[in-house]
């Protein structure tokens, strides 16, 4: 007998506003208003700028290591932009534009990457969890939180950000394949920026695009220019909907590329070459959006000369903030380990700087 | 009052707190249906349908990963892990998490979970169903670890924890599911999680044990004729210190009975607690009577592995008589 085709795929790609300025009016009309494109242009600028600045503090040893978000900052904010306020953001480090937008205060971002637990105390107000750094494991959270708002008959879906290397993980299948099962609320969003530390796209996934690493699960899946805020906009409205109305999860996929190194601590010049990257600067999500606004007669150099301005006046004043925060008692790193701190740990707070364990109980101990 | 096994104790709680608070789910491979491999949660499904009691995919991070977002989006998630040899695979989502969350956000977020798991050897398994990993949880802050040994503990316990704001194991000893009965109120009550119990007083020596090796130990008391003190920590962390300080202070003399492998295992806690509290009360040097550093053997040898009355009877007199 003739083998049969039983399953067929096909990946669709959405592109709205590319680099070089073509715009697709039949699909971009009507996502993004006018004065919230400028907006969401300022969003992006102010990030853009926070990075930079967060670079330099980390070169001049007043913060510790942190990850540049720098090319990266259309698809977070899309999903931001478009998201009810209060559906869940679950995102692990690169998604600084949309927690911004989600109304996350620059400063505890700053304070988070400053060593402080602080940075973490998000209010439950603006639905977006902490940062997660292990990689790939935030998704199953996203899930569970889909889950709790279905299980309440909340319209509340969830949001997961992660990136290519993240779908290698085991955590990614178990989330996607939870979530499509017992039919879960949520918009998978995979930033694949092509680049995992050093590890190239090929050794994370040898199918032809990460998009169709969903279809597996039977989810719908979409791959999208991630440097366009548009097609960004487009996809998690799509997925979006999927989820409130049907209780279902989507799979997108956004090509996009990280344009700085992984982290402070990371030199990307040893694995990549600068040609690819110079490439992707002329991608860069920024650029593009400036151009449209131009075009669109909303914008020009005396504008952006103005809202830069304004942006460094925002983004210093944060990291006056966050730099004004007095450092946490020492004790504090035991006060938030239980709602009620057992006695043991209580013991070993109070007695931290002043004596050891044993001779609390009368032992005589050598030593100090 | 009914007299109850500890399968029935604990589905019993888990009842009870279903319909005491409709944040309380029970999720996990197998525990719908088919009421659990154990049978813990038979009934449950029929009786809270299945969007309380959930059948879910055969992948424990992802039901771990699933109920930490269960509980940060406002629910009790009580997730059933089948066994404890399989809890490996969600130890990142419990280690890198549920046991951070708290203080990693400085408690603007939080995870109040209660994750079921049997534990322990005893009953004939295949590999990799008969560890006993609770030292493993125990060092990871952050997190609280209870294993009751009698039905009436367990029911007490599983309330308490359920109820805990913060994110519990509940090792369930395979070797104790249907070996014991004793009478279990119908009435809600709660145990306090972090306090011990005194099984019986005496005055020769204090012997401190958990989960499956509480019965081994009795078995050992039936036999000596000396007065002894044992005490069921009915939770590994945190450790109810008082009471085994008391209790030592007043006998002098102390031996930990426990089925996991003795280097780093709770006994090593227990005795370095009891040197640091009661040094100068002690009359002869902890003893610990464990299983052994190997891999947990095929059921063929598991009983030459785990402490029984025998070894236990041996540790007695070797600190009475020391």
């Amino acid at each position: 007998m003739p083998r049969n085709v039983v399953h067929k795929v096909e990946i669709e790609r959405v592109s709205i506003l590319d680099e070089h300025g073509n715009y697709d009016a039949k699909l971009g009309d009507g996502l993004i208003g006018d004065a919230d494109l400028v907006r969401l242009y300022e969003a992006m600028s102010s990030c853009r700028y926070l990075d930079e600045v967060a670079f330099k503090l980390q070169r001049s040893g007043r913060m510790g290591t942190y990850p540049q978000n720098m090319g990266q900052e259309a698809g977070s904010l899309g999903a931001a932009f478009i998201l009810d306020k209060e559906d869940w953001l679950v995102t692990c480090y690169r998604e600084n534009c949309g927690l911004f937008w989600r109304g996350v205060p620059m400063e505890s971002i700053l304070l988070h990457w400053m060593g402080d637990e602080r940075g973490n105390a998000m209010p439950r107000a603006h639905f977006a969890t902490p940062i997660a750094v292990p990689i790939g494991t935030q998704m199953l959270h996203a899930a569970g939180l889909a889950w709790a708002s279905k299980y309440r008959g909340e319209s509340r879906i969830a949001c997961t950000f992660f990136g290519d290397g993240a779908t290698s993980e085991g955590d990614f299948h178990e989330a996607a394949n939870f979530a499509a099962n017992l039919d879960l609320p949520v918009v998978f969003c995979c930033q694949n920026n092509f680049w995992a530390i050093s590890t190239p796209g090929r050794i994370e996934c040898s199918a032809p695009t990460v998009a169709q690493r969903g279809v597996a699960y039977g989810m719908p899946c979409l791959q999208v220019d991630g440097n366009d805020l548009f097609a960004c906009v487009y996809a998690v409205k799509w997925a979006a909907q999927r989820a409130r109305q049907e209780c279902k999860p989507s799979f997108i996929e956004m090509v996009t590329y990280r344009l700085g190194d992984h982290t402070t601590a990371d030199d990307a010049r040893r694995y990549r070459d600068q040609a690819e990257v110079d490439i992707w600067k002329e991608r860069d999500p920024l650029i593009r959006t400036r151009k449209h606004l131009e075009q669109k007669k909303l914008w020009d150099s005396s504008k952006e000369e103005a809202m830069q301005a304004r942006v460094k006046i925002d983004v210093d004043a944060a990291v006056v903030r966050a730099e004004e925060i007095a450092s946490p008692a020492a004790a504090d790193l035991f006060n938030s380990m239980y709602a009620e701190l057992p006695a043991q740990l209580a013991h070993q707070r109070d007695t931290m700087q002043t004596h050891s364990l044993a001779s609390e109980h009368g032992v005589r101990t050598t030593g100090h | 009052m009914a007299n109850l096994n500890l399968v029935q104790a604990i589905n019993l709680a888990l009842i009870q707190e279903m319909e005491r608070d409709d944040r309380v789910i029970v999720l996990g491979e197998d525990v719908g249906t088919n009421g659990g491999v154990f049978r813990v949660t038979e009934g449950l499904q029929k009786r809270f349908g299945e969007k309380r009691v959930v059948d879910t995919p055969l992948a424990e991070s992802g039901i771990i990963g699933t109920s930490i977002g269960l509980a940060m989006g406002g629910l009790r998630p009580v997730p059933e892990i089948q066994f404890e040899g399989f809890l490996g695979p969600a130890y990142d989502q419990i280690c890198s998490h549920a046991a951070r969350m708290r203080t990693r956000t400085r408690g603007a977020f939080t995870v109040p979970l209660t994750i079921r798991v049997p534990v322990g050897g005893g009953i004939h398994a295949p590999e990799l169903h008969s560890d006993s990993p609770e030292a493993i949880y125990s060092h990871q802050p952050g997190i609280k670890v209870v294993m009751p040994s009698s039905p009436y503990d367990a029911k007490g316990l599983l309330i308490s924890a359920i109820r805990d704001p913060d994110p519990v194991i509940f090792f369930e000893p395979k070797r104790v599911y249907r070996a014991v009965r004793e009478e279990v109120p119908e009435d809600e009550y709660t145990i306090p999680i972090g306090k011990a119990r005194v099984v019986c007083e005496g005055g020769d020596l204090t012997v401190i044990s958990w989960g499956a090796s509480v019965i081994q130990c009795m078995q050992a008391l039936e036999k000596s004729s000396r007065s002894i003190e044992l005490i069921d920590l009915r939770t590994i962390y945190p450790l109810d210190l008082d009471t085994i300080e008391a209790s030592v202070k007043k006998t002098g003399r102390c031996g930990v009975v426990h089925e996991a492998p003795l280097t780093a295992g709770m006994g090593a806690e227990v005795a370095a607690q009891v040197m640091e509290r009661c040094f100068l009360h002690l009359e002869a040097p902890v003893q610990r009577v464990t299983g052994f550093d190997t891999i947990m053997p095929y059921y063929k040898l598991e009983l030459n592995y785990m402490p029984d009355a025998a070894r236990i009877a041996l540790a007695i007199e070797d600190a009475a008589t020391y």
